[in-house]
């Protein structure tokens, strides 16, 4: 097949067949990175900027070394120090950037759609690095990777995602994405923290945790967001823990081989124990290896071309 | 179209090839064999299964992609795709048998030398082709050369492997 897009915005527009061919190009940008020299001169002459107008370290990260791996020359910007502050459009601050030839944004804001509108307006490819609670895509392509790579494929898995799926992104990637897979997804969290309507995206929903990891094959938890404790959506992080805290316990409900997700970063004690996130069920670190992989396959797809 | 060489033919060339190879390099403890996909990658198996037959030993077999590695990437309009490179032992100081099945602009050489040195520093790499059709853009030869055949750039040479193709023959083709 050919891979024919100029941007990447999200699961929800990719076929199953660009997604299939996005994970195995990232099985060869995988084996690069355990040769001596984790480098290729692919984007030799490519310019990509890592906008970001939202903390992250994992993400901004894990991009810059695909970039780098890949041999673009690499500009970092973060909203924090920049002309933002003064008031500059996020158009305005993309076509400035964009003035000085650069191929390539990754951007990730708060506001969902905002890399919508950047790949509308702008020539230069455009990666949505996580828009708000709407979509983070190469989270998910980082996470079906690893799927595949642990169970062999997909199709047919049993999935619950655990945690703040109102307010995630990672969650509705993977929603989109486990499904045109095949796989059957769950999702378990406090009522408050279940967006309406839901189910109408082909998930099934449940309150309790006993019910929703009985004989599944993933395990995928959110970080729950400690501000969200004042906000009346949890009444208190302790009962959230009582009831929605990944246990060994509760984990027996799952198949033997279940896996333990995690997009990170992990608060220990709240959504798994320690001793779990470490543990021998848990791929959590293999997500975060094979994310610069996948990236770098993304980057690939979209700039390797003239 | 015409075919240049049968099944035959390419058996008898490879087996060759095996030979000179093996005569130029007495000692094979330091020898490896890595094929440049895709028919590069079918041949250097047979090269490796050919040796292992007259000498009882199994090479070191490995196979390279050089896609990440082409000097054409920012002037074709849809990228090619990228396969597996599967070098799964360590070239440093050995003696690499590089094989592809056809040798034209040596461009896909250049990329493959450029992706094996990634890999470690070899103490020699030498080039095994079933074709060497002319037309270098590079100051690159082979040092095994199953059939030299004349062409003009119009043409296209097609080597076909049974494992890939159905069938073993070397075509050549007026280009469309």
């Amino acid at each position: 097949m050919v891979f024919k897009r100029k941007d990447l915005l999200g699961m929800e527009d990719l076929s199953k067949e660009e997604i299939l061919f996005i994970l195995k190009t990232a099985e060869s940008f995988r084996e690069v990175l355990e040769r001596p020299i984790r480098k290729v001169p692919t984007l030799r002459g490519k310019t990509v900027v890592n906008l970001f107008f939202e903390p992250s370290t994992r993400t901004r990260m894990s991009f810059e070394l695909a970039e780098k791996r890949l041999n673009a020359d690499v500009l970092n910007f973060s909203s924090s120090n920049s002309s933002v502050i003064k008031g500059e459009t996020l158009l305005d601050t993309a076509r400035n950037i964009l003035a000085m030839k650069v191929d390539c944004l990754v951007l990730r804001h708060p506001t969902p759609g905002a890399p919508h509108l950047l790949a509308k307006k702008l020539p230069v490819s455009v990666i949505n690095a996580g828009d708000g609670a709407h979509e983070h895509p190469t989270q998910a392509l980082l996470d079906l990777y690893t799927i595949r790579e642990r169970k062999g494929g997909v199709e047919g898995l049993k999935i619950v995602i655990i945690g703040d799926i109102a307010h995630s992104r990672v969650a509705r990637s993977n929603i989109w994405a486990l499904q045109k897979l095949g796989a059957e997804v769950r999702v378990c969290a406090p009522p408050t923290l279940i967006p309406p309507l839901i189910e109408k995206m082909g998930v099934k929903v449940f309150y309790s945790q006993e019910d929703a990891l009985k004989e599944v094959d993933i395990v995928m938890m959110l970080r729950i967001q400690k501000e969200r404790q004042n906000t009346g959506l949890l009444p208190s992080l302790s009962e959230y823990i009582e009831l929605f805290s990944l246990t060994e316990e509760r984990l027996g409900l799952a198949k033997d081989d279940a896996l333990i997700m995690h997009p990170g970063p992990v608060n220990r004690g709240i959504e798994l124990p320690a001793k779990l996130a470490d543990g021998k069920r848990s791929v959590i670190l293999n997500q975060v290896t094979n994310g610069v992989a996948v990236r770098m396959a993304v980057l690939y797809l979209l700039l390797g071309k003239s | 179209m015409a075919k240049l060489m049968d099944k035959d033919e390419i058996r008898r060339s490879l087996l060759r090839l095996s030979h000179q190879i093996l005569e130029k390099n007495r000692e094979i403890e330091d020898l490896v064999v890595v094929g440049i996909h895709r028919r590069g990658v079918t041949l250097a198996e047979r090269i490796s299964k050919m040796i292992e037959e007259i000498k009882g030993k199994k090479l070191p077999t490995g196979t390279l992609d050089i896609t990440l590695y082409r000097d054409d990437l920012t002037r074709i309009a849809y990228q090619p795709v990228v396969r597996n490179t599967n070098i799964l032992f360590p070239i440093d100081d050995k003696k690499v048998i590089l094989v592809d099945d056809v040798l034209y602009t040596g461009r896909t050489v250049r990329a493959a030398i450029d992706a094996l040195i990634d890999f470690g520093r070899p103490k020699k790499i030498e080039l095994a082709v079933l074709i060497d059709r002319g037309h270098r853009e590079l100051p690159i030869r082979a040092d095994y050369v199953g059939k030299n055949i004349p062409t003009s750039p119009e043409e296209m040479v097609e080597v076909r492997v049974e494992e890939l193709d159905g069938t073993d023959e070397v075509l050549i083709l007026k280009r469309t």
